[in-house]
């Protein structure tokens, strides 16, 4: 298994206005494998962005150090190798499209690397074509829904070819229609273009998607396992200031009342086959 | 009663290439004190449903009244309206201004041309009621607050100006789980203790199941809905044909009937959980 990304004992503080500092990140250590799907979760404040601005050098650690793919963050001279290989999804589409049109915005990453014509003309269809977008190549950004813009601005980041994408509540601001396209394309983009994934998310259904979920409390991962695991300590998970699907919920409750249910149901499907097996 | 909307339309752009009906011809009334829900997926005009209820946009067609006043007509002082119908945006912390929470909060009330005395009332009261301590955060910035205590402190701004009628559009989207917890369960005591007519926008079915009287659904600039959760959740595939779904516990009894159990609708954890163990407990 190699590593797309390594942080060791990765520590960081934010100069408030008063003068003092507040640790966002205290003593992360994590593993994220090349083609894994890993979600991370927090409630607000928890570190999630922090962690994640640190993945592509955005930020760096103030004590530790972070790899991306072997790279060292703090290693000004390979900083373009780093955001080349991680790219960065932000939760506003609107704060990231920067051209008048789609096809137009998507090229913009790659004419700043410098590509061949040729071969930007062909990234960009082929990135287009994998967010669903081709019907909209020459449309206005502008004019689209914020789920299509979302696309767009994801288009943009895969026609730099990245082998991992950092996406930072890409879906907060979509209704569901938008989310679900969205959640769509990132699975796809994970499942068949082998594409590193590391989904900051507030949304339980989206992160039972993932292979894997870090959970974040007060700057310090406080739980980390495959999302059956994780979602089977609902009090844990609440007290973190987040939220279970409602039928893990329900699951749960049920359980206190005596009834024998499995402690892993996540969907809809599971929880009626196991309320069938208990008839 | 305080809102009445009769035939209104709207329509963007009108005579152009790009002229666009958002809304279509669409009646309904609120009455005092109801807390009611709107949802509909993106363009289906809830959002320029909501402009209207306060004037902010004028009807191509048709007509609104807050208590009985016709909005547009002579006779009616916008000023008034707008004190009495109180609308946050999405994102109202983007809103925040003043060095100070309380100053901040104080800025529609002073501009009401009220003594202080009444201001620093109001202040303190709209703080107090959307779970805030005043005497610990009236004299902090509100940009060194985290996202939901700002969000709550624009709120408040809001409330200080004693809306009848108090609009939310999409009050806790991007908030975590707590914070959306916190500032809806804040609404329905608001609702409950004031007595204020409140108008939810959101996009999560299980907060809508959980808080409002009734429910408006909005499909393509008409009224697809009007009625209580119970009722309009009964439609799943409707609502899935328009982009919108159920909460995943009518899911999951729709689920369970199909295999033959016998279970009565549910749009909460709560009737759920009793229902199952109904089935389930000896």
């Amino acid at each position: 298994m190699t590593n797309m990304i390594k942080t060791e004992n990765v520590r960081f503080e934010y100069n408030t206005q008063s003068g003092s500092t507040s640790l966002a990140l205290d003593d992360i250590s994590i593993n994220i494998a090349k083609g894994e799907f890993v979600a991370i979760l927090g409630h607000n404040g928890s570190g999630k962005s922090t962690l994640a601005k640190h993945f592509n050098a955005l930020l760096l650690p103030g004590a530790g150090t972070v790899y991306v793919k072997g790279m060292n963050t703090k290693d000004e001279k390979l900083l373009w190798n780093i955001r080349q290989t991680a790219g960065m999804v932000f939760q506003n589409p609107d704060n990231q499209i920067v051209a008048t049109i789609v096809e137009e915005d998507v090229a913009f990453g790659p004419e700043n690397l410098g590509i061949e014509p040729a071969e930007i003309r062909k990234r960009v269809d082929g990135s287009i074509k994998t967010v669903d977008m081709a019907e909209y190549a020459k449309h206005s950004p502008h004019l689209l829904s914020g789920g299509q813009k979302q696309r767009v601005a994801i288009a943009g980041i895969i026609a730099m070819k990245p082998e991992c994408i950092i996406l930072d509540e890409p879906t907060a601001l979509l209704d569901p229609i938008g989310r679900r396209e969205v959640m769509n394309t990132i699975i796809k983009l994970n499942k068949e273009e082998g594409i590193t994934i590391v989904l900051i998310t507030h949304y339980m259904d989206e992160a039972i998607q993932a292979d894997r979920i870090y959970v974040m409390k007060n700057g310090k991962i406080i739980l980390e396992g495959k999302p059956k695991d994780i979602f089977k300590e609902v009090e844990t998970v609440k007290n973190a200031g987040l939220d279970v699907p409602q039928v893990t919920e329900l699951c749960h409750r049920l359980s206190r009342e005596g009834l024998k249910l499995s402690p892993d149901i996540l969907t809809v499907e599971e929880m009626v086959v196991e309320l069938c097996r208990l008839k | 009663m305080p809102v009445k909307v009769e035939n209104l339309t709207h329509v963007y752009m009108k005579d152009s290439v790009f002229e666009h009906v958002a809304i279509d011809n669409i009646s309904f009334e609120i009455q005092d004190g109801e807390f009611i829900g709107i949802i509909g997926h993106t363009g289906s005009g809830k959002s320029t449903l909501i402009q209207h209820l306060n004037g902010l946009l004028k009807p191509s067609s048709g007509k609104v009244f807050i208590d009985g006043e016709e909005l547009g007509s002579k006779e009616v002082q916008m000023k008034k309206i707008r004190q009495k119908v109180g609308l946050v945006f999405q994102y109202p912390e983007q809103q925040l201004f003043e060095e100070t929470v309380y100053k901040d909060v104080a800025f529609g009330p002073r501009n009401l041309g009220l003594s202080e005395d009444e201001v620093e009332e109001r202040v303190r009261k709209a703080i107090e009621l959307v779970g805030l301590d005043f005497n610990s955060i009236s004299s902090v910035s509100p940009f060194e607050l985290s996202g939901g205590q700002k969000r709550r402190v624009a709120i408040a701004g809001v409330l200080a100006m004693e809306p009848k009628v108090l609009i939310l559009d999409e009050p806790a989207a991007g908030l975590d789980p707590r914070g959306r917890d916190e500032i809806l369960r804040g609404f329905k005591t608001l609702h409950e203790t004031q007595k204020i007519t409140v108008l939810l926008v959101s996009h999560s079915m299980e907060d809508i199941a959980n808080l409002v009287d009734k429910v408006l659904v909005m499909n393509r600039g008409k009224i697809a809905f009007f009625d209580t959760p119970r009722n309009v959740f009964k439609e799943a595939d409707a609502l899935e044909k328009i982009g919108l779904g159920v909460p995943q516990v009518t899911y999951l009894v729709r689920e369970l009937r199909k295999k033959g159990f016998s279970v009565a609708d549910c749009i909460n954890i709560d009737e759920a959980k009793n229902e199952l163990l109904k089935l389930f407990k000896r």
